[in-house]
């Protein structure tokens, strides 16, 4: 039994790291153009199909293909802001965040239909050589893939902290996210800083989609279920802060992890469950900052 | 330098601004004053580019701006502090001042800047590293206006920078201001402190209901009988 918790544990941190980098696309573009995109599970999931067929077409090494996935995003990302979402940023936030909601769902479906047709509704996974190795650490048992991508994750919300705290873009989005009338006044494009921090967003949906379809599996309709999870994530962790979405992520694949050994069925409820409690107790989320 | 005519504008159905005429010379310190509501933050608003005029025109060293957007326009030489301050108080004081320098013009020579402003406000580089939100309210005043000579402007629009400040701070800040213009940057002061205002500018425009309605030299105005029963009692 010890064994079987710690085996769930340890599977929940791994998944939890992916949470971690799924929602931290969302929570930067929401945090910034205050655009919430509920088509993200579904920039996850294309990111997921690239690496996929990188490998299964060309060879292309999973992880080493990262940056092959997330440039094709990038594409992608840039294509639907300029299209959809660029339209709506004049509009006051409320309307904007409304609008956001009925775009994204709408390309989430269009994505998922068009993903359907190309690649049938057929669950993939990457098979590579070293894809079911495993080590063994007091009992419990390590897939490679998945540390790996445990490590990757932490590298990308790292190496995101850094360039918002470090240089000159990255305070200029941070800048645009708390004010960004004050922003223009210092001689930011502010709409250049929303288009490239969309396109930010969907760069890290690419990658985390690719450690989804090396840890785990790729198909059509997993994009909600990812959606779902980084709004989990985002809420519990609080808009801005990424060290947040990373432990907000960690707690939700722990406890969906723990819950999945005595209530099985329920394990989906439980990560619900937390966002409610979250809302009611802490709006914020649990390491938002307070204005001020 | 700077040149305002008939510059008509608004919010959607609201009209605020009726044709507004004023200008600002090569390093002039000059007010704008007028009560709530008569269109003072309006008309810094049109200049930087925030709101486009529906008629009329801004130039600016003979260009016109209706085209520009606000960051060419803080790239062009004109930065503004608004209403409150508005600095990025998650951030910290160096922070703020080095997005002040965001411009690429202003980049290049962001060091010597950011020494001049902590000379003028030494309370800002004692704290340099604290988080914006800390501040009290005349050290976010400071920091607001430190931050916009980070963009090295040639003109430096004010609104309301005497607002919530403590009558002893509202007097080292008209000294600030005197002190800044002296560097050769022209001013737009919009001001509720009326005399404090006409005091300090060499001009002043008198604005009601969002029209020009006076104009002259600050003593001028301070003796202007119509200024003096509205706004001096």
């Amino acid at each position: 039994m010890p064994t079987t918790v710690a085996q769930s544990l340890v599977s929940g941190i791994l998944v939890g790291a992916l949470y971690g980098l799924a929602a931290v696309g969302l929570s930067l573009v929401f945090g910034v153009t205050k655009i919430l995109n509920v088509a993200h599970g579904e920039l996850l999931m294309l990111g997921g199909y690239a690496s996929f067929w990188l490998f299964t077409l060309l060879g292309v090494d999973p992880f080493g293909g990262i940056p092959l996935s997330m440039f094709a995003l990038v594409l992608i990302g840039l294509i639907m802001y300029q299209l959809f979402f660029s339209r709506l940023i004049k509009l006051p936030t409320e309307d904007k965040i409304r609008n956001s909601l009925l775009i994204g769902f709408g390309l989430g479906l269009i994505l998922q239909n068009i993903a359907l047709r190309l690649w049938t509704a057929d669950n993939r996974g990457i098979t590579t050589a070293y894809a079911g190795a495993t080590f063994t650490v007091l009992g419990v048992r390590l897939p490679y893939v998945r540390v790996a991508s445990l490590v990757i994750a932490f590298v990308f919300l790292l190496a995101l902290q850094l360039f918002l705290r470090r240089t000159y873009i990255g305070k200029a989005i941070r800048a645009t996210a708390q004010d960004w009338e004050a922003a223009t006044l210092m001689g930011i494009n502010v709409h250049g800083i929303y288009r490239l921090s969309f396109v930010l967003g969907a760069a890290l949906a690419g990658a985390a989609g690719t450690l989804v379809a090396v840890g785990y599996s790729v198909e059509p309709v997993m994009g909600m279920h990812w959606t779902l999870k980084s709004l989990i994530v985002l809420v519990m962790g609080g808009i801005g802060s990424i060290a947040g979405t990373l432990v907000g992520g960690l707690i939700l694949g722990v406890t969906e992890s723990a819950a999945a050994i005595w209530i099985s069925n329920y394990r989906h409820v439980i990560g619900l469950a937390i966002f409610i409690l979250v809302l009611l107790i802490r709006p914020q989320g649990l390491f938002g900052a307070k204005e001020g | 330098m700077l040149e305002l005519e008939g510059v008509y504008a608004g919010y959607k159905d609201l009209r605020v601004l009726w044709g507004i005429s004023l200008r600002v010379g090569e390093g002039e310190l000059v007010a704008l004053v007028g009560p709530n509501g008569a269109g003072k933050t309006t008309t810094l608003r049109i200049i930087s580019g925030l709101l486009k005029p529906t008629a009329g025109s801004v130039r600016f060293y003979g260009c016109s701006l209706d085209r520009e957007p606000p960051h060419r326009i803080v790239e062009m030489g004109i930065s503004q502090v608004p209403e409150g301050g508005r600095i990025f108080t998650g951030m910290s004081v160096e922070e703020n001042l080095e997005l002040g320098a965001f411009t690429a013009r202003a980049r290049r020579e962001k060091e010597q800047r950011m020494k001049w402003v902590y000379q003028l406000f030494p309370r800002l580089e004692e704290r340099k590293n604290q988080r914006a939100g800390t501040l009290s309210g005349g050290e976010r005043q400071m920091l607001a206006i430190g931050r916009a000579l980070m963009a090295q402007p040639r003109l430096l629009l004010l609104d309301e920078p005497s607002f919530g400040l403590a009558p002893i701070l509202v007097e080292q800040m008209f000294e600030m201001i005197q002190e800044i213009n002296q560097q050769d940057v022209a001013v737009l002061l919009v001001e509720q402190n009326v005399r404090a205002a006409l005091e300090l500018a060499q001009r002043a425009y008198v604005i009601e209901n969002g029209r020009i309605v006076g104009e002259g030299s600050g003593d001028a105005l301070l003796s202007f009988e119509s200024v003096r029963s509205a706004y001096l009692g």
